[in-house]
């Protein structure tokens, strides 16, 4: 029985008089969506393992309004954020990092002109900024030499030009890191963006994410790695209707390394 | 007789010149019927992003084969057209081979002129089989039949028949200076070097002065007047890229792709909202455009997209790199952003000769959305960003389509019905399930 993880919320913070370094947004898949929270407790491992002190918003965190400003309903949105914000700003919080593409880029890209202004972080971007540090130390492990192929999530990749950190992380693990025919820039959507995700699809010959899936088949790997809950999931289901479930898993970049460290 | 044809050919290059430019403004015209969106901001980095996307051609070679043969047109095109003034002045003046008295230096352009006119001609014809004979999917995907589909074609044959011409008058031309034809022949020698038309010499070897002048002048005046007609056939073609490239990179979004832009008027109503000390009961201040429709939130035709957008429609010559990226369009869907651009073109078109014949816009009965791009194709899209990655030239496609969105979602409420479950969860409980916003923190004692 692994013992209970300790998450502090920044209202605790704030009865103790004490500000935390960075605020961990953990998103609404992170919060609600059981394989997503899976993802959430390995990052929180990993933020505990490198003594970062960290702080979520708990009941007080809302959805960013992603979803609702890909669909259209800016209303919907705007609402969001400025509520959000204003959260956000009454603990005078200064650093976000998140596990969520989707809301590193709303909250980095769109809340400034609300009012928002954070510096915002990427998980990926943050374990490799605690592995430059030395704050966190990864080596080998339970991936080592592994074939391994990385996902590039939209959000993260092509929306806001970050390709590096998450390798760099796989780099770390000693895998054998192969790209997919379409990789980084080219990369193929899992078909879960804008509003996607909480909708049948339009009619077509295929799903998003079983052709997203047989790019990654392709590659022959062991774990598809991605760096996005909803990503994660579309991933998880391609394999699944592809019938490979028993050879290839699909992982979160966090949470493979906290298991490389048996976390 | 030669100041016939000098009279001539100043009043075809003025009349050729003139309706190219009566259309130029016309497309000014009906670019200026978007919204007003300042893109004047940084302009360092406007002329940066635009030396390398369009000067540079640095996305077009992201397709290797399609870009090294677009950069041998490219290059051959505006290179030849230092030729072009030549042309131009001695048509005017009635001179032969204005610039022959840089010598040296007129030798090595010429020749550079004759090789790229071949390799231009080569690269077209690569163009031609891979979009007739390979039958290379994005040209012959549903938006491209008809008209698209001839378009290119001519466009194509077009620069086969000038590039043609041009060989065969230099071909005439060399000839005419070896035999030392009156006009033509310089005694300081031949001008200009002939490394690909001194191949066409033999075909014409053993034709008398008189016949060689006549092929020359041909030749001359079909490859002038082609060029001209050429000029004033892109703006009823997607050719306008060679033009709207420019302006459509030095114009296009700087900010990170995932960056969709705010609606000014929703924030407003949204910090009214929030304001614990607005009155919601205040009339609201009187100005003079009380009468006035308030203002509709996204687009539902093309009057309320923005400039950029509308040149956006413009500048796409419909190369389907867009399309091709696209994980909607790849898995079978409707929605190929490039016929979002093409229908986008096609309306702004209608609507502004409606403007030009009624003096302003009479309704027409139709609009962009529904008559031309449907709530299918929109709903499809992932928001992936593919398609802006992939054109060439900075269009993007998926601001029309979130923009189309907003209208189908906050004017017509006519979201698909599990989006609009989504949506108001994220109202009510702040997810997009149905979870409770007090259970957020649950995962934290769970196992």
């Amino acid at each position: 029985m692994a013992e209970a993880i300790k998450v502090p919320t920044m209202a605790e913070f704030m009865a103790a008089g004490k500000k935390p370094e960075v605020l961990f947004w953990v998103g609404c898949a992170g919060s609600f969506d059981d394989r997503a929270k899976k993802i959430t407790k390995a990052f929180v491992k990993l933020l505990s393992k490198a003594n970062v002190e960290f702080a979520v918003l708990g009941t007080e965190e809302s959805c960013t309004g992603d979803p609702a400003k890909r669909s259209g309903n800016e209303f919907l949105f705007q609402m969001q954020a400025v509520t959000n914000i204003e959260v956000l700003n009454g603990y005078e919080i200064k650093k976000i990092v998140t596990a969520c593409p989707h809301c590193f880029n709303t909250i980095k890209n769109e809340y400034p002109v609300l009012g928002g202004d954070y510096e915002v972080m990427h998980h990926t971007q943050f374990l490799k900024s605690l592995l430059e540090e030395g704050k966190l130390k990864v080596e080998g492990g339970k991936f080592k030499g592994k074939r391994i192929t990385f996902h590039d999530p939209c959000y993260l990749g092509r929306a806001n030009q970050e390709y590096e950190a998450p390798r760099d992380l796989l780099r770390k693990l000693e895998v054998e890191l192969v790209e997919m025919r379409k990789c980084k820039t080219n990369g193929l959507c899992c078909g879960a963006g804008g509003g996607q995700m909480f909708k049948e699809p339009e009619k077509g010959n295929k799903d998003v994410n079983i052709l997203r899936t047989e790019q990654a088949i392709e590659t022959k790997p062991e774990v598809i790695a991605a760096g996005c809950p909803f990503c994660n999931t579309m991933m998880t289901d391609g394999v699944k209707g592809k019938n490979k479930e028993g050879q290839i898993e699909v992982l979160d970049v966090a949470e493979m390394i906290a298991e490389a460290e048996d976390l | 007789m030669q100041l016939i044809s000098q009279f001539l050919f100043v009043i075809i290059l003025v009349f050729g010149i003139g309706f190219f430019t009566k259309n130029i403004k016309k497309l000014i015209k009906y670019i200026k019927l978007g919204k007003s969106i300042n893109r004047n901001d940084n302009p360092k980095d406007r002329f940066a992003n635009m030396a390398r996307v369009a000067l540079g051609q640095s996305k077009m070679v992201k397709r290797p084969i399609a870009g090294f043969l677009h950069i041998l047109v490219y290059v051959g095109f505006v290179i030849i057209n230092i030729e072009v003034l030549e042309i131009i002045i001695d048509g005017i003046f009635g001179t032969h081979r204005v610039f022959s008295f840089l010598g040296k230096t007129y030798d090595v352009l010429i020749a550079s002129f004759e090789i790229l006119a071949l390799l231009v001609f080569i690269g077209v014809i690569a163009f031609w089989v891979r979009r007739n004979i390979l039958k290379l999917k994005r040209f012959w995907a549903n938006e491209m039949k008809g008209w698209p589909k001839d378009d290119a074609n001519y466009i194509l044959y077009f620069e086969m028949v000038l590039m043609a011409l041009f060989l065969l008058m230099n071909a005439a031309d060399y000839q005419l200076q070896t035999l030392g034809a009156d006009h033509y022949a310089n005694e300081a020698g031949i001008m200009g070097e002939f490394p690909i038309s001194q191949f066409i010499v033999p075909l014409i070897n053993g034709l008398s002065i008189s016949t060689l002048i006549i092929i020359e002048r041909v030749a001359w005046w079909l490859h002038i007047v082609g060029i001209l007609f050429f000029l004033n056939y892109l703006y009823y073609s997607k050719h306008l890229h060679i033009l709207l490239a420019f302006p459509n990179t030095y114009f296009a979004k700087l900010k990170p792709k995932g960056e969709i832009d705010n609606l000014e008027a929703v924030t407003n109503e949204v910090k009214l909202m929030m304001d614990p000390n607005a009155d919601p009961f205040a009339a609201p201040e009187p100005t003079e455009s009380d009468a006035a429709v308030p203002e509709k939130f996204g687009a539902s035709d093309v009057q309320d997209l923005s400039w950029v957008q509308l040149l956006n429609s413009y500048t796409c010559t419909e190369c389907g790199r867009c399309t091709s990226e696209c994980p909607a369009n790849q898995t079978g869907k409707k929605l190929s952003p490039r016929k979002i651009m093409m229908d986008t073109r096609d309306r702004l078109e209608e609507v502004g000769q409606n403007i030009e014949k009624n003096k302003e816009f009479k309704d027409d009965g139709k609009q962009l959305l529904g008559d031309y791009i449907t709530n299918e194709e929109l709903w499809a899209c992932t928001t992936c960003n593919a398609c802006t990655e992939a054109c060439p030239i900075g269009i993007d496609p998926l601001s029309i389509i979130i923009d189309m969105r907003r209208y189908l979602v906050m004017e017509q409420s006519a979201a698909p019905n599990e989006l609009n479950i989504a949506m108001g969860n994220i109202e009510n409980n702040g997810a997009p399930w149905p979870y409770n916003q007090m259970d957020r923190l649950n995962w934290a004692n769970e196992n």
